[in-house]
């Protein structure tokens, strides 16, 4: 007969707590998120007598049709869409072009470069030289305070260049008596060999884009350019009604589906994330590897 | 960087600067995007500084940052005679102490816990799952806690009525704040944060457990004996480097979830600079100036002093 479990009674008990930490360690993550859906997804009137714990009660998308019949989210979510999208290539491209030099021995430079580059993530001018700065420079509620500002961190650059470094430099030394330029090197043989780092450097980038609202905060003004997480703020903390006045909803329908349409907002907005971060999760572990060599 | 010194046999050859110029020029241009971005935005804000040391007057654009009437450490001294200055001090670093204290031990728990699941499907997903929570924005995290503690349909107080308490209005008593701010900190990163000591248990040599196994351990054992002393250092070198973050907390998620009603437990350094420079009108820009400095300063020491101490750490954990 096979047994249920190889080992000895000690050996089972202790598996059971780790069995029991780990259920209550996956539940405290994932629940949230479950009964924010459920709300969203629930007719109104089971929501209000609060009868949602777990699962929807009588699913009814009255509350999701609301939300994405209103054209400020879409907005905001395209300019979001565009922010990420750009953002996210030039702070890949300019992590790049600032790495790749610093992690050639013979740069001239390189010394004095990395100490600057260093120097940064330990210091800087904090939040009001930054904000003047930018402002005056004439960024206020324009596109491009919200890529320019963060184009490069200096901590990725570190990553970034460490994985550089790692490249044999024989290869380095070929390519140059072949003739070619850094440039040439650069694009064609050092990129493509660290393409494992870059992706991790772009999901952290992508992330950070997508989630950005201080920027919004500081420097955008105008609803016609402002990002998703700017339009959520609204909706979930400053309890903005805008979406349900578009709705020729009565008054005692809008304070039911008040907490539904939030929740819908919510479910929206961590679409996105939910679908890629499984994806690249062998990719976060090497992310964090890499940091830690650097730490 | 004691490698880096091995290795500089390039600078063997002294060639004058014109000609190292003349072959490095390639690089030099990739720099000069990176030189502008890193001139533009991070050293000339630093040299906005000195708004710190004079009267900053509004509508006088970039050249008043310079050329203000000088005042010397009016605004330093006016901060730390404020009656705000404990509060906020006393704030930043009790959020940031708790985090630690509650924040700390979960990662490494949950580590050693996942890894005693042999089965590696099952383990990939535990971990997916936890790490969600890390990629949510504040903005949603906030929302989420906000929404959750209302004391009109929240969840929370929902199930509170249930057990026949009375509703509790959380986001508005002081005494609340830094329990919802630290747990839900720990909440969102234990996954993500327990990745590095996954790695670490991971990378115990399969022949040790082998041996303590066939010494006749049992699994409480080897985690005692095996795992956590082989995971020691990695341990200390991250309980080093969060300790430099001690007086630096996210202004995002304090902002987003305070109000009046809680500034005595919830009021950060970070915030107030914000309100004082940005929030308010007039905005009185020198004097938030300052106040940041003073944060930027005490930031700058611990961290030094964290990553000398992290660099002799972890220089002999290696051994």
């Amino acid at each position: 007969m096979k047994k249920l479990y190889k080992g000895t009674i000690g050996d089972f008990l202790f598996d059971l707590q780790i069995w029991i930490f780990l259920a209550i360690a996956v539940l405290v993550c994932v629940y949230p998120f479950l009964y924010v859906l459920s709300v969203a997804i629930s007719s109104g009137d089971a929501v209000n007598r609060g009868e949602v714990i777990l699962l929807p009660v009588d699913l009814n998308f009255d509350a999701m049709k609301t939300v994405l019949a209103y054209k400020q989210l879409w907005r905001a979510y395209g300019n979001t869409l565009f922010y990420t999208i750009v953002g996210t290539v030039c702070n890949v491209v300019f992590t790049c072009l600032a790495a790749y030099p610093l992690s050639r021995k013979r740069f001239f430079l390189r010394k004095q470069l990395n100490f600057l580059l260093a120097f940064t993530m330990y210091f800087s001018g904090g939040l009001i030289p930054i904000y003047i700065v930018v402002t005056n420079l004439g960024l206020y509620n324009s596109r491009w305070a919200m890529i320019l500002p963060a184009l490069i961190s200096a901590y990725n650059v570190m990553i970034c260049r460490s994985a550089f470094e790692s490249i044999s430099e024989e290869l380095f030394e070929e390519a140059a008596i072949e003739g070619a330029n850094d440039f040439f090197i650069m694009t064609r043989i050092a990129v493509p060999l660290i393409k494992p780092t870059l992706a991790v450097l772009t999901l952290y980038y992508a992330v950070a884009r997508y989630n950005d609202f201080f920027s919004a905060m500081l420097y955008i003004t105008d609803q016609s350019k402002e990002p998703l997480q700017a339009f959520l703020r609204r909706i979930l903390l400053q309890a903005s009604t805008e979406i349900m006045q578009t709705t020729s909803l009565s008054m005692g329908a809008l304070s039911q589906s008040t907490i539904q349409v939030r929740y819908v907002c919510i479910v929206v907005a961590v679409i996105p994330i939910m679908l890629v971060v499984p994806l690249v999760q062998k990719y976060l572990v090497q992310g964090t590897m890499l940091g830690a060599v650097k730490g | 960087m004691a490698k880096n010194k091995n290795k500089t046999a390039y600078v063997e050859k002294k060639l004058p600067l014109k000609k190292l110029i003349y072959r490095d020029r390639y690089l030099l241009y990739m720099m000069i995007p990176v030189v502008i971005f890193f001139a533009v935005f991070c050293y000339f804000p630093m040299t906005g500084l000195v708004m710190a040391f004079n009267r900053y007057r509004i509508g006088s654009g970039l050249a008043g940052v310079y050329n203000s009437p000088f005042v010397g450490l009016q605004w330093f001294r006016q901060f730390f005679q404020s009656v705000y200055f404990y509060r906020l001090v006393r704030n930043t670093f009790l959020l940031q102490f708790w985090s630690l204290i509650v924040g700390f031990p979960i990662p490494i728990l949950f580590a050693v816990a996942v890894t005693q699941i042999r089965r590696k499907p099952v383990q990939k997903t535990v971990q997916v799952a936890t790490y969600l929570p890390y990629f949510i924005s504040t903005v949603v995290v906030c929302g989420m806690i906000n929404n959750f503690l209302s004391p009109s349909g929240g969840i929370i107080n929902q199930l509170l009525n249930r057990l026949g308490v009375q509703s509790i209005n959380f986001m508005n008593l002081p005494e609340w704040f830094r329990r919802i701010y630290v747990i839900s900190g720990s909440w969102q990163s234990f996954g993500f944060n327990s990745i590095i000591f996954v790695a670490a248990i991971m990378g115990i040599s399969p022949d040790l457990y082998e041996a303590m196994r066939v010494d006749g351990a049992n699994r409480r054992q080897i985690i005692w004996h095996l795992v956590l002393p082989s995971i020691k250092p990695t341990i200390i070198l991250l309980l080093i480097m969060t300790l430099g973050s001690m007086m630096s907390v996210g202004f995002e998620k304090v902002y987003l979830l305070y109000n009046t009603a809680v500034y005595e437990t919830a009021d950060v350094i970070q915030t107030y600079v914000y309100r004082q420079g940005i929030g308010t009108s007039p905005p009185n820009y020198s004097f938030a100036t300052a106040v940041g400095l003073f944060n930027s300063v005490i930031n700058f020491a611990i961290v030094f002093v964290a990553n000398r101490i992290s660099r002799h750490v972890s220089d002999t954990a290696i051994w």
